[in-house]
Parts: C-alpha cells; structure tokens; sequence
C-alpha cells in the first residue's frame, strides 16, 4: 500500500517534471525540470527494488550528466531568449509523434513475462559477487574500463585547441 | 530494506515542508502586518548572492570548461564501478583487489595522456 502510494507520488511528479521541460520556455529551468524528473526516477528504481541501479542513477545522472546539460547552457549564445522555435518544429513534431506510436505500441504489445521469484534485497552485494569474484564477469568489466578509456581520449581528441 | 528507503523518503518531506515554509512565514507575517513593508533599493539588493553584474549575466562560457566536465563524467563512470566492489570488499579478498587495480590503471591512462598533452593547463 505505502509503496503504491510512493510509486504514484513519483510517477506523477516524474512526468509533470518532464513535460515541464518541453514547455518550458527557459532553458536553463528546463534543465532544473529534468534534474527533478532523474531524481524521481531513481525513487521509482528504489520502489522496483533495484537500489543499485538507484544509486548509479544518483550518481551518473543527477551527478554528472545534470552537470553537463547546464554547463552546455552556459555555453550556448543568447540562452536567455530561451527555447525558440525553429524550422525544423514539424520535422520534430513528426519524428516525435512516430517515436511515441512506436512506444506505446510496444508497451502494450509485448507480453510482460514477471518472474516468479521475488527481487533480491539489496543488491549490491550480489552484483559485486558477479563482477568481481574469481569467477565472475572480471573481463567484461576491463573491457568496460578500456571503453572509459577511449571515452576520456575521445574528449581530449576533440576539446584540445589546434 | 525499503523501511530505509522510507527514512530518506521522510527527509525529502521534510526538506520540501521546511524550504516552502521558509518562503511563506515572510509572506504570512507581511500579510499578517507584523513586518512592515517598506521596500527600497538597498534593502532589495541581491546582497547575498555577491556584486550584482556589470552588463548581461547570461554570458557564453569558454569552452573549455567543458572538457573538466567530460573528464569529471569518466571518473563519476568509474565509480560506478568501485562502488558494488567497496560495499563487498571484505567477503570479495584479493583476487578482486588486483582486479580494481587493473581498473583503475586502464582509466589512469586516459589521465596521464590528459596531464601529457597538457590539455589540463588553463591557457
């Protein structure tokens, strides 16, 4: 019951967040609008008992990606006209209305097969033991840092001045 | 387990109650006319938040600020990692030790490539 209720409180607050983002005509409260929206959505994650995936969400997305939304707002010229539209409005309207069909399709098309057992509690622990004991997934994640890697050489690639 | 979640979930209701009534017992004590409202320039100023700005506050930014972001979002991944590894650290011993070791020498290089190529210094 409590966790219906929290469920809804942020589904609800998930969802007015997000579509103040669109309608917002100033950017940078937008960017504050969808802040709100991950942070909602790691409540959501906490409710469906994946608190690791909650706390990633925490840390990568309000941490990290909140931080380079704004800090690509300071760099953008003239952002207090705010959020104009352009002539590229009906080739987005169209691109997005095909995407939202495409969703919801999806959504209600597919058989949702829930498991029989019930969620482990927490979850870190044993995603540790995965990824790191003697015979868990310790290569995939050295090709995970090899690929962090060639994510921080990319950026000086193509931030350093000539 | 959830029970947790529901003390933090109590402090985010808590949080909200106490920024909003910090902005409506002004209001209400101005309407209730215990304060009286006699505005002017200095007592509007934004004296917190510093000097007010000469010229237009929505300034472009340089761009290399961008880049610290970019490197900071590598290592924000990074933890990513660390973190089920330290949660776990004790029962996981050394194999996983020299695991993370590993880990972090890959990311490491990215760095040191950064600190070679000087793309760290501010010109």
């Amino acid at each position: 019951m409590g966790l219906a209720i929290t469920f809804w409180i942020m589904a609800v607050v998930a969802v007015v967040a997000a579509l103040s983002v669109v309608f917002q005509r100033n950017v940078f409260r937008a960017a504050l609008a969808l802040i709100l929206c991950f942070i909602t959505v790691a409540g959501i994650y906490i409710t469906l008992s994946a608190d690791f995936l909650a706390a990633v969400q925490i840390l990568v997305y309000v941490g990290a990606i909140s931080v380079l939304i704004i800090l690509a707002i300071m760099m953008t010229k003239e952002v207090q006209k705010g959020n104009l539209a352009n002539k590229m409005e009906i080739p987005a309207a169209v691109v997005g209305t095909v995407l939202l069909i495409i969703l919801v399709f999806t959504v209600t098309a597919t058989s949702w097969n829930i498991a029989a057992e019930s969620p482990l509690s927490p979850t870190t622990a044993p995603l540790a033991t995965k990824l790191f004991s003697e015979n868990g997934f310790i290569l995939p994640v050295e090709i995970g840092a090899v690929l962090l890697l060639a994510a921080i050489i990319g950026a000086i690639v193509i931030t350093r001045e000539k | 387990m959830l029970a947790n979640y529901g003390l933090i979930g109590l402090f985010f209701i808590v949080v909200v109650l106490f920024s909003l009534s910090m902005v409506i017992i002004p209001i209400i004590l101005r309407l209730l006319k215990i304060v009286p409202s006699h505005p002017n320039p200095i007592k509007n100023s934004i004296f917190e938040c510093g000097v007010e700005t000469i010229g237009k506050t929505w300034v472009q930014f340089n761009f290399r600020y961008y880049f610290y972001a970019l490197i900071f979002l590598a290592l924000d991944v990074l933890v990513v990692f660390l973190y089920p590894w330290a949660v776990q650290l004790r029962e996981l011993g050394l194999t996983s030790l020299i695991v993370v070791f590993i880990l972090v020498f890959i990311v490491l290089i990215g760095y040191i490539y950064a600190w070679k190529k000087k793309v760290l210094e501010w010109k």
